[in-house]
C-alpha cells in the first residue's frame, strides 16, 4: 500500500468556490513525486490538505490515506498521531516557519522530545547531531532565528521537520525565498538527506528545473485540475497538454538563453 | 542606549512610587485619622508638606493614596489582563460566528465610555476600592481581549504553528510555546501603559467622589478636597498632581524599555 494515497481530492471555498479537483495520485514508501503548476494552481494548498492543516474557510472532499489513516474529516486528535511520525512539512519562506523568539536549537529539541521521547544530554546531543545532518555550526542552536542567513534558516526549518523522522516529507517550494546559489545547496542538501533516511518525498514547486534535480515523478496542475502526470521525462518529451507544452517550452527558452549567454 | 536610559528612569520613578506606598503600610508620619494639625499649614519642620483644612498631614495622605494608587492599577490590570487575555484567545481560536459575536460584543464595550461604565459598577456595588478595580478592570478587559484576539489571530497564521502542529504539538502546547511568547512584548507594553491609565481612570472617579469612600485618601479625591483652597495652600494640590505624573510618566517610560527585553528581535538595535 502507498504511504500516501490521494484520489478525487477537491479543496474548496466555503461559498462553494472549486481551488483544487479531481486529483489523485500516489506516493509510495521511498518514492518522489512533484506537484508542478504555476502560483495559484491549488499546489501549496494540496500540501496543506494532505496533511489536514487546510485554512479555516476551505474545505477538503475526496480521499487521503496518509499511511492508512484517513485525513479528509479525521479530528485533530487523530491526525496529531499521524503528523510528525508519518507526514513532516517543510515550507516555502523559512523566516515565517521559524518562532522568531525562540532559539533554533530550542525549536529543533522540541519534536525530538515529543517524538523520540530524549531528555537532558542527550537531547542536548541529538539538537547537535540535527544541525550538523543539515551542515549547520552548534553555534546556531544558540541563536535566534533573525541572527542567521535565509539559507541556515531554510537548513534549520529542515532539521527540525527531519527531527521527527517521517516517513514523508512535504516541501512547499523549499527553495524559492532563497539565493539562487543557495537554493543550489539547500536543494542537494534535501536530495542527500531523503535518500539517506529512505524517506518518501512530496515536492511541490512552479520550477521544472529544480523539479528535474529531485524527482522523477510528476503530476501537472493548472488551475486547480491535473492536467498531466507521470515520468518527468515524459512529461517534458511529449508534453500532452497546452499548458505543459508551454511549461516545458518557457524552461527550453530560459536553458538556451543561458547557453548562449553562459557558455560562449 | 537611549531606551536603556528611559527603562531605568521608569524603574526608578515607579520603584520610588512603589516604595512611598510599601512603607506607608509600616509607618506614616501621623495616623491616618489624626486631626490634631492647625488648618491649611504650609510646609514645616513638624507636618513637612503641610496640612489640609481638616488639619490631616498632608505627607501622610499621599502616602496613603500612593497605596490606593498601586492597588488599584495593579488590580485593574490583573483583572483586565486575565479576563481580556482569555476572550481574546478564545475568539482568536473561536470560530467565524462566536468570533464575530465577541468582537462586535467588545467594540461596544469598547465604544462605552469608561466613566460611564464605572458609575454603573459603583451604582450596583457602592463606592469602595473593589469597585474601582472592578469597574477599571472591565473595561480595560475589552481592550486588553481585542488587541489580544489580533495579536494571536497574526501568530495562528504563521508558518511556524503549522510546522508545530504538522509535528503534532497540541493546541494547548502551542499557546504556552509559540502564541503567548509572541504577543508577549507587544501586550506588555499596553499592559503598562493600561497601568498608567488605570491610576488616572481611579483619581477621575476619585475626583467625582465615586472613588474609595473618606477617609480613603485617593490623590483623585486629595486633588477635589484641595481645588477649593488652591490659592491659600497651593501644595495640597500641586503634590498629587506631581505624584499621579511621576507614577503614569514612570510606567510609561517602564513599558517602552520592557519592549526591548521581552523582544530579542529588536536587541540588536540597541
Amino acid at each position: 500500500m502507498s504511504l500516501l494515497s490521494v484520489s478525487g481530492l477537491a479543496v474548496s471555498t466555503h461559498d462553494g468556490r472549486a481551488l483544487v479537483s479531481g486529483l489523485s495520485f500516489a506516493v509510495p514508501r521511498g518514492g518522489r513525486l512533484s506537484l508542478i503548476g504555476e502560483s495559484g494552481s491549488g499546489k501549496s494548498l494540496t500540501a496543506l490538505a494532505v496533511t489536514g492543516l487546510l485554512p479555516p474557510g476551505l474545505a477538503a472532499t475526496g480521499t487521503v490515506l496518509l499511511d492508512g489513516t484517513p485525513v479528509i474529516g479525521a479530528t485533530d486528535r487523530t491526525l496529531d498521531r499521524v503528523r510528525g511520525r508519518v507526514a513532516a512539512v517543510v515550507f516555502q519562506e523559512p523566516s515565517t516557519a521559524l518562532d522568531p523568539l525562540m532559539r533554533l536549537g530550542k525549536q529543533i529539541a522540541e519534536p525530538l522530545r515529543r517524538h523520540r521521547g530524549l531528555r537532558g544530554a542527550a537531547l542536548r546531543s541529538a539538537v547537535l547531531e540535527a544541525l550538523d545532518e543539515v551542515a549547520l555550526p552548534a553555534r546556531v542552536a544558540r541563536a535566534y532565528p533573525h541572527e542567521v542567513s535565509g539559507g541556515q534558516r531554510q537548513r534549520a526549518a529542515i532539521a527540525m521537520a527531519l527531527a521527527c523522522r517521517p516517513a514523508l516529507l512535504i516541501a512547499d517550494e523549499p527553495t524559492t525565498a532563497l539565493d539562487v546559489t543557495v537554493q543550489a545547496d539547500v536543494l542537494a542538501l534535501l536530495d542527500r538527506l531523503v535518500a539517506a533516511h529512505d524517506m518518501a518525498l512530496l515536492f511541490v514547486s512552479h520550477d521544472l528545473a529544480v523539479v528535474a534535480k529531485v524527482t522523477d515523478e510528476v503530476v501537472v496542475l493548472s488551475g486547480g485540475r491535473p492536467v498531466q502526470s507521470g515520468p518527468l521525462r515524459t512529461v517534458l518529451a511529449n508534453p500532452g497538454d497546452d499548458y505543459t507544452r508551454s511549461l516545458v517550452a518557457s524552461a527550453r527558452r530560459l536553458d538556451a538563453a543561458l547557453d548562449l549567454g553562459g557558455v560562449s | 542606549m537611549r531606551r536603556r536610559v528611559f527603562l531605568v528612569a521608569g524603574i526608578v520613578l515607579v520603584l520610588l512610587v512603589v516604595t512611598v506606598a510599601l512603607v506607608s503600610l509600616f509607618w506614616t508620619p501621623f495616623p491616618a485619622a489624626d486631626t490634631t494639625g492647625g488648618r491649611l499649614e504650609g510646609p514645616g519642620a513638624h507636618h513637612l508638606l503641610g496640612t489640609d483644612k481638616l488639619g490631616r498631614d498632608l505627607l501622610t495622605r499621599l502616602m496613603i493614596g500612593a497605596r490606593i494608587a498601586m492597588a488599584v492599577g495593579a488590580g485593574a490590570v490583573a483583572l483586565g489582563a486575565l479576563l481580556g487575555g482569555l476572550a481574546g484567545l478564545l475568539a482568536a481560536f473561536a470560530n467565524r460566528w462566536l468570533d464575530d459575536t465577541l468582537a462586535a460584543l467588545l467594540d461596544i464595550l469598547i465604544a462605552f465610555p469608561t466613566l460611564l461604565l464605572a458609575m454603573l459598577v459603583v451604582a450596583a456595588r457602592g463606592a469602595s476600592l473593589g469597585s474601582a478595580i472592578v469597574a477599571i478592570g472591565l473595561a480595560m478587559a475589552a481592550i486588553v481581549a481585542r488587541l489580544t484576539r489580533v495579536l494571536a489571530k497574526r501568530v495562528l497564521a504563521m508558518d511556524y504553528v503549522t510546522a508545530a502542529r504538522t509535528s503534532g504539538l497540541s493546541w494547548p502546547r502551542i499557546v504556552t510555546a509559540h502564541v503567548l511568547p509572541n504577543i508577549w512584548p507587544t501586550l506588555v507594553v499596553n499592559l503598562a501603559l493600561q497601568f498608567g491609565l488605570a491610576v488616572l481612570a481611579e483619581a477621575s472617579l476619585s475626583y467625582l467622589g465615586l472613588g474609595p469612600p473618606p477617609p480613603n485618601a485617593s490623590w483623585g479625591r486629595l486633588l477635589q478636597e484641595a481645588q477649593s483652597t488652591v490659592l491659600t495652600a497651593p501644595v495640597g494640590a500641586i503634590a498629587p498632581g506631581v505624584l499621579l505624573v511621576v507614577l503614569v510618566v514612570g510606567v510609561n517610560l517602564l513599558a517602552d524599555g520592557l519592549r526591548d527585553v521581552a523582544d530579542p528581535t529588536r536587541r540588536r538595535h540597541r
